[in-house]
C-alpha cells in the first residue's frame, strides 16, 4: 500500500458515506415517489469512484460513466442538492429536471454524463481525449462503464480507437457481477476483462474494487499512463447491493450473495485497515456519518421546496439557438433561452 | 372470450408459435432466465429450453445481424429488443441487411424475422429512454411494420408477423403491456395491412396507432357528449399502409385528425395526413389535422413529458378545429 496517510483515508471514508447515505436517501424518495422511472443506486461501488476521483485532476480531466451516476457525480464534487433536485425533476437540477437520475452533467466539474445507452460513453469519452490531446491540455479522461457494456462494438471500436491515436483515456469497467439479471459470465467469453486490453495492444489490469486504496493505486498508474499517451482498461471487481433499478425484484440472486459481498464492503474494509493502522477514531467516525445524514436530508429539502420547471421551457436547451420552431406554437409560449452553462477551457 | 393482458397475448403468440414450428426461436437481452424486462417471454425458457429461448449479451447490432444470417439460413428467429430506442443500434442490420436481402438477391433469400419490443414514450425516462421511433423503420422498403394497440391485435399481428417470409418490425408500448382485453380462445391471426375502425363515426375521422388509439377513443368519448361522432381507426399495420379503410372514412366524414405520438417532422402521422390531403382534396371539408408529440426531445420532469405527448384533451381540440366548432 503506497504513500497512504491516516488523512487520506478518513478523506476517502467520508467521500464514500456520502454516496452511500445519499443513495440511501435516493432509494427511500424513490418509494415515495418523489423520483420516478428508473433510479440506479450505486451502494457497494463506492469505492470505485471514490477511488478514481481521489487522483483525477477535477481542474484538468473529464470523467464520464452511464446511468449508474450518482456516486460519480458526487465524487466528482457536484453538489448534493442540485443532484437530488435533478432526481425531482426540480428546474434547480444540475439538468433543470430535463435529465434525472441518468443523465447528471456538470461540464465545469469535468462530469460529463449521465449515458443511458449501455456502452455510448465509452467512444464519447474517446472523443473527448482526442480533443484533450489535440488541444495539449495536459488532461486525461476516465470512463466508467459496466461488465455488460463491455461486449458492445461501441467499446472494442472506442479501444482501438485509443490505441492507434495513443489518446489520454482510461476506461474502467466496473464489474458489479450482474448486468440486470444477468450474471456476467454467462455472457462474456473470457472471465477476466483485463484480458480484453491485449487484444488492442493496451495494458490491462484488475483491481479489487472493494478496497478504496487499491483501487486508488491502480488509478494513479493508469493516469499516469494515459497522460503519457498510453491508453489503460482497468477491470475494478465490485458488487451492487441494490436491484439494477430500483423496480428489480432480484430473484436472479441469493440473500447469502448479497451478504457474502457485504463483508467485503469498501467502507468497512478501509475501517478495518484504519483501525489496523492504529488510527481509529470513532467520534470522528460518527461526525463523518452524521454530516452525510445531514448533507442527504439538507439535499431533499432543497430538492422538495424548489420549483417545477414551467412549461415553455421544454423548447429550450435542444439548439446553441432558439428552435427554428418557436414563435409558432399557439399553446405554449416560447422565452428566450437562458444563458448556456459556461464551458471550460 | 378470454380476458387477457397485452403482455400475455404477445407471450401466448410466441408460445403457440413455438410449439407449431420448431424454427421458431426467441433471442434478445434478459428473455430467458428473467422472463424478459418487461416479462414478456414468461415462462418460455422453462418450455422450449436453452436452445430456443436464449439470453443475449448486451450486444443489439450482433444479435440483430445474428438473427438475420439465422432467417436466410432456415429459423424464424424472434429478436426482442428491450426497447425500440437501443435497437438504434442495430438499425444497419435490420435497414442495410434484413429490408434488401431478398432485393438484392434478386428475391432468392428470404428473411423471415421479427423484431420486437416496447417503442415510444414510457415515464420519467428522460430523452433517450422515451422516443418514438416508427418512422425510422416505416421509412424502409423491404419491411413491414405493425403497432397493435390492444391484447386481441397484439396477438394475432404477432402471430401473422412470425408466419411472415419477410422481416416483421413490431411496436409494442411499455404503456399497454398491462393493459387487458378480450382475445378469441381460438387461434387467430390479424392480417397485416388491415386497419380496424375501433370505433364508428360519422362527422370526424381520427386515425391514430399504437398506445395513442386509446387517446382517440377517449377524445371521441368526449367529443359525443357535445354531440360530435367521431370514427376511429386503429392503422394497425403501418407498412403496408390500409389506405382503403382510411379514404374510405374520409370520404364519408370530410375531416380527419390524424395522431401519432413521435415528433413531427418526417413522421408516420405526417404521411397519412399527406395521403389523406392528397386523395381526399374533393372530400374534405377542412384541413387535415396533425397531433404529434411537441418537436422536442423528452423531458424527465413529470408534467413536461405529459404536456409533449398526445392526449384526449389536444385530439378533441384537434377535432373542433376540424369541424370549426372551436371556442
Ligand atoms: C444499448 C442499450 N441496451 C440495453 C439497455 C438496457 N439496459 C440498461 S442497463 C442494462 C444492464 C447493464 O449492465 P452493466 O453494463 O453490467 O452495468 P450495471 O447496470 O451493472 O452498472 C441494460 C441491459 C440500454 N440502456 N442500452
Amino acid at each position: 500500500m503506497s504513500e497512504w496517510n491516516i488523512e487520506l483515508g478518513w478523506k476517502l471514508r467520508n467521500d464514500m458515506v456520502r454516496i452511500r447515505r445519499f443513495e440511501e436517501k435516493a432509494g427511500q424518495m424513490y418509494g415515495l415517489r418523489k423520483i420516478g422511472g428508473f433510479c440506479h443506486l450505486y451502494n457497494g461501488q463506492e469505492a470505485v469512484a471514490v477511488g478514481f476521483s481521489s487522483t483525477v485532476d477535477h481542474e484538468r480531466d473529464y470523467v464520464l460513466t452511464g446511468y449508474r451516476d450518482h456516486g460519480h457525480a458526487l465524487a466528482a464534487g457536484m453538489e448534493p442538492d442540485a443532484i437530488m433536485a435533478e432526481l425531482f425533476g426540480k428546474v434547480t437540477g444540475v439538468s433543470r429536471g430535463k435529465g434525472g437520475s441518468m443523465h447528471l452533467f456538470d461540464p465545469a466539474r469535468g462530469f460529463l454524463g449521465g449515458n443511458g445507452i449501455v456502452g455510448a460513453q465509452i467512444p464519447v469519452a474517446v472523443g473527448v481525449a482526442f480533443a484533450q490531446k489535440h488541444r495539449k491540455s495536459g488532461g486525461a479522461t476516465v470512463v466508467f462503464f459496466g461488465d455488460g457494456a463491455i461486449h458492445q462494438g461501441a467499446f472494442h471500436e472506442a479501444l482501438n480507437l485509443a490505441k492507434i491515436w495513443s489518446l489520454p483515456v482510461v476506461l474502467v469497467c466496473e464489474n458489479n457481477q450482474w448486468g440486470m439479471g444477468t450474471n456476467w459470465k454467462r455472457v462474456s467469453a473470457v472471465d477476466d476483462f483485463s484480458l480484453m486490453a491485449s487484444a488492442y495492444g493496451v495494458r490491462g489490469e484488475q483491481v479489487d474494487g472493494m478496497d478504496v486504496l487499491a483501487v486508488k493505486d491502480a488509478a494513479t498508474r493508469a493516469l499516469d499512463d494515459a497522460r503519457a499517451g498510453r491508453p489503460v482498461l482497468i477491470e475494478a471487481r465490485t458488487y451492487r447491493y441494490k436491484g439494477h433499478s430500483m423496480s428489480d425484484p432480484q430473484k436472479y440472486r441469493t440473500r447469502d450473495e448479497v451478504d457474502e459481498y457485504r463483508k467485503q464492503d469498501p467502507i468497512y474494509l478501509l475501517e478495518e485497515k484504519m483501525k489496523a493502522a492504529g488510527a481509529w477514531d470513532e467520534e470522528r467516525a460518527l461526525a463523518q456519518d452524521d454530516a452525510a445524514d445531514t448533507m442527504a436530508a439538507d439535499a431533499v429539502a432543497f430538492a422538495e421546496s424548489s420549483p417545477e420547471p414551467a412549461l415553455h421551457t421544454m423548447y429550450e436547451d435542444i439548439y446553441s439557438q432558439d428552435p427554428f420552431f418557436m414563435g409558432r406554437r399557439d399553446g405554449i409560449h416560447a422565452m428566450p433561452s437562458r444563458n448556456p452553462a459556461t464551458g471550460r477551457a | 372470450m378470454a380476458i387477457m393482458s397485452y403482455r400475455e397475448a404477445l407471450n401466448r403468440a410466441m408460445d403457440e408459435e413455438m410449439e407449431h414450428d420448431a424454427s421458431v426461436v426467441l433471442m434478445g437481452e434478459e428473455v430467458a432466465e428473467y422472463d424478459g424486462a418487461y416479462k414478456v417471454s414468461r415462462g418460455l425458457l422453462e418450455k422450449f429450453g436453452t436452445e430456443r429461448v436464449l439470453d443475449t449479451p448486451i450486444t443489439e447490432l450482433g444479435f440483430t445481424g445474428l438473427g438475420v444470417g439465422a432467417a436466410i439460413a432456415g429459423m424464424r428467429p424472434i429478436v426482442e429488443w428491450m426497447t425500440h430506442n437501443f435497437a438504434l443500434l442495430a438499425l444497419d442490420q435490420v435497414v442495410n441487411e434484413a429490408a434488401k436481402l431478398r432485393h438484392m438477391s434478386g428475391g432468392r433469400l428470404s428473411v423471415p424475422i421479427v423484431f420486437r419490443g416496447p417503442n415510444g414514450p414510457a415515464e420519467y425516462l428522460s430523452s433517450q429512454h422515451s422516443q418514438a421511433l416508427a418512422s425510422y423503420w416505416v421509412h424502409v422498403p423491404g419491411l413491414k411494420v405493425v403497432a397493435p394497440s390492444n391484447p386481441a391485435d397484439a396477438y394475432g399481428l404477432l402471430k401473422s408477423a412470425i408466419r411472415d417470409d419477410d422481416p416483421v418490425v413490431v411496436l409494442e408500448s411499455e404503456m399497454l403491456y398491462s393493459d387487458k382485453g378480450e382475445v378469441p380462445d381460438e387461434e387467430t391471426l390479424v392480417p397485416i395491412g388491415k386497419a380496424a375502425i375501433a370505433r364508428a363515426g360519422t362527422d370526424v375521422t381520427i386515425v391514430a396507432f399504437g398506445r395513442p388509439v386509446k387517446y382517440a377513443l377517449e377524445a371521441a368519448a368526449l367529443l359525443e357528449k357535445r354531440g360530435v361522432s367521431a370514427e376511429v381507426i386503429d392503422l394497425r399495420s403501418l407498412r403496408p399502409l390500409d389506405e382503403g379503410t382510411i379514404m374510405e372514412s374520409v370520404a364519408r366524414t370530410g375531416r380527419a385528425v390524424v395522431v401519432d405520438e413521435s415528433w413531427p417532422a418526417a413522421s408516420v402521422g405526417a404521411y397519412v395526413a399527406h395521403r389523406i390531403a392528397v386523395e381526399r382534396f374533393d372530400s374534405l371539408d377542412a384541413p387535415v389535422e396533425f397531433v404529434s408529440s411537441e418537436d422536442v426531445p423528452m423531458p424527465y420532469n413529470h408534467a413536461l413529458e405529459l404536456a409533449v405527448q398526445p392526449s384526449a384533451g389536444k385530439i378533441v381540440a384537434a377535432a373542433l378545429r376540424a369541424l370549426y366548432l372551436e371556442e
